[in-house]
């Protein structure tokens, strides 16, 4: 049995990444600050339930997830797993290999980093069917692992795994779009650019 | 030993540390010795950095740390649990 006295001091250094993950999900600053909000109030009110020494930010994130899925999801349009784009493996790397070239006289940990703004990458993860993107968002920004991810969003830990493959490939999609709308790589429909290094060619199919 | 194939298949099992010690040290033996494999994952531990660094907020909003602790106290205490 928690002490719901403790629960301030534990449970609120959690809240930027759980307000990062409310404005990820809600795409919406005012929604995110309400579903934070919502999410303490249920956590404080329910922080009887919660076992001392478990995982009270995998415990959080699970109250944030469910608020989120019963409060806030009516209000949004809601694109579902058909919208997803599906590209093969390895998408992003076989078409940057030209950019990365051109960008070889910069460091090589910050040639990414460089080359996507804020803007783009919050773009990207925030295009994905929700399903995804809070799995996305639990593994490579909060760095959770698969077993939680699998507690927190109650599915199975092969449907996580195989929601980040198909979120994370189509992720990749999209700043690519992003590279080739800003004049850094060309869009050709069967692959890489030619001048890319490229270790298999790949089709289309 | 891992063959390329192989190794690639483990790609994102192994960024995300969910790798188990047999397969965690084939992978990282098959890296060891091919550079086109340890590309591809350098590439993609990058790009985990880059969206773990860019989708972050940095500041939670002012405001929101005093309306959150506003939430607690005796009379929320008070209300029923669920509903």
């Amino acid at each position: 049995m928690a002490d719901q006295a403790e629960f301030a001091e534990l449970a609120l250094e959690y809240m930027p990444g759980l307000y990062s993950a409310a404005l990820r999900m809600t795409r919406n600053p005012a929604d995110a600050e309400d579903l934070v909000q919502e999410t303490y109030l249920r956590a404080y009110r329910g922080f009887g339930s919660f076992t001392p020494g478990t995982n009270l930010r995998a415990w959080l994130y699970r109250i944030l997830t469910n608020t989120y899925i019963n409060s806030y999801r009516a209000k949004q349009r809601r694109p579902d797993e058909r919208d997803i784009d599906d590209v093969e493996d390895l998408f992003l790397y076989r078409r940057l290999g030209a950019v990365e070239q051109a960008l070889a006289s910069r460091s090589a940990e910050d040639e990414l980093m460089d080359l996507f703004t804020e803007d783009e990458v919050k773009g990207a993860l925030e295009a994905l069917p929700e399903q995804f993107r809070m799995a996305v968002y639990l593994a490579d920004v909060e760095g959770f692992s698969y077993k939680e991810i699998a507690e927190i969003l109650d599915v199975p830990i092969g449907t996580v795994m195989s929601r980040l493959h198909r979120g994370r490939k189509s992720m990749q999609k999209r700043l690519f779009q992003f590279a080739v709308d800003r004049g850094l790589a060309s869009s050709t429909d069967d692959g890489a650019p030619e001048s890319a290094p490229e270790p298999e060619r790949t089709t289309h199919g | 030993m891992a063959d390329c194939n192989e190794t690639l298949n483990e790609l994102y099992n192994f960024l995300d540390g969910e790798l188990g010690p047999d397969v965690r040290n084939a992978v990282q033996h098959h890296l060891d010795d091919c550079m086109d494999c340890l590309q591809v994952f350098d590439f993609h531990a990058e790009l985990r950095q880059v969206i773990k660094a860019k989708c972050v907020e940095q500041h939670i909003p002012p405001g929101l740390m005093e309306r959150v602790k506003g939430c607690f106290g005796p009379e929320t205490i008070a209300e029923p649990n669920g509903s």
